[in-house]
């Protein structure tokens, strides 16, 4: 929390909530309730058939989560948490997606990531997209940049 | 689960999360038809509920996961009151935007409801 007596105004110091970006918060927020429930009932009715994928759903389901809390809060640290889930998510979908295609036999059960997240309308493969360019359009300010943009 | 209920209710939450992201972008904060188009499918939805717990016990039984619907129909109410509590402390036009697009959540999950309910998937 950014609880400084010299709190940086706004228009030096854009905050990563505003505008657009509140909609892809919530987007997340529905995304990551969404991914929780469905790998709750996996877990719970049918985790023996296929620990892997079930338990892959529920990482990424606790990886949208903090994906969302991570977007909504300031600061560098969150900054590059945001950064890190939203890799994390793109590159799961990516690899999951493209194993699950090239050998459904790995994946005969469903994740989040499944055929590129064709289970959610694609929402997962399109979401860290968006992600990525929301937060390279807004960085933390100069004073706390990240050195090592990615 | 009642069928042509199911998808009154898919149609009303489409409509209204279309009417919230055009108000939205147009501009308009939170106003009272946005949030009564929210209250309304809230409304919907908990009729779905008191629908859903008498269902099984008139001879209408879901052919799917009865857990997985639960699941689905508890996050689904949980969304538009969330949305609107999102309307009230923010009151900007992209607010308007968030609760069409709870809306529109609401109509996918109603509608994977419906399917959970007649058709066995997954």
């Amino acid at each position: 929390m950014t609880t400084h007596t010299s709190e940086p105004s706004r228009a030096t110091r854009p905050r990563r909530l505003s505008g657009i970006g509140r909609v892809l918060v919530a987007v997340y927020g529905v995304l990551a309730l969404a991914a929780t429930g469905r790998s709750l009932v996996q877990i719970v009715e049918k985790f023996d058939e296929a620990p892997l994928a079930y338990s892959l759903s529920a990482l990424a389901a606790v990886v949208y989560i903090v994906a969302t809390i991570a977007l909504v809060r300031p600061g560098r640290t969150w900054y590059r948490i945001a950064w890190a889930t939203i890799a994390f998510e793109f590159t799961g979908v990516i690899v999951i997606g493209a194993l699950s295609v090239i050998r459904p036999d790995l994946f005969p059960h469903d994740t989040v990531w499944s055929g590129f997240g064709r289970g959610y309308v694609f929402i997962p493969l399109v979401l860290p997209l968006l992600g990525m360019w929301w937060l390279a359009r807004h960085r933390p300010g100069p004073a706390d940049a990240p050195e090592d943009a990615e | 689960m009642i069928e042509w209920f199911a998808w009154v209710q898919v149609a009303v939450a489409v409509l209204a999360g279309l009417v919230c992201i055009v108000l939205g972008l147009a501009g308009r904060v939170p106003n009272d038809l946005v949030l009564g188009a929210l209250a309304l499918v809230e409304l919907l939805l908990i009729v779905q509920v008191v629908v859903a717990i008498v269902a099984p016990t008139v001879g209408n039984p879901p052919t799917g996961s009865l857990l997985e619907f639960w699941v689905y129909l508890v996050s689904a109410v949980l969304l538009p009151p969330a949305a609107a509590l999102w309307a009230l402390l923010d009151r900007g036009r992209w607010a308007t935007v968030v609760c069409g697009v709870a809306a529109l959540a609401v109509a996918v999950m109603v509608y994977r409801m419906l399917q959970i309910w007649t058709v066995q998937q997954a």
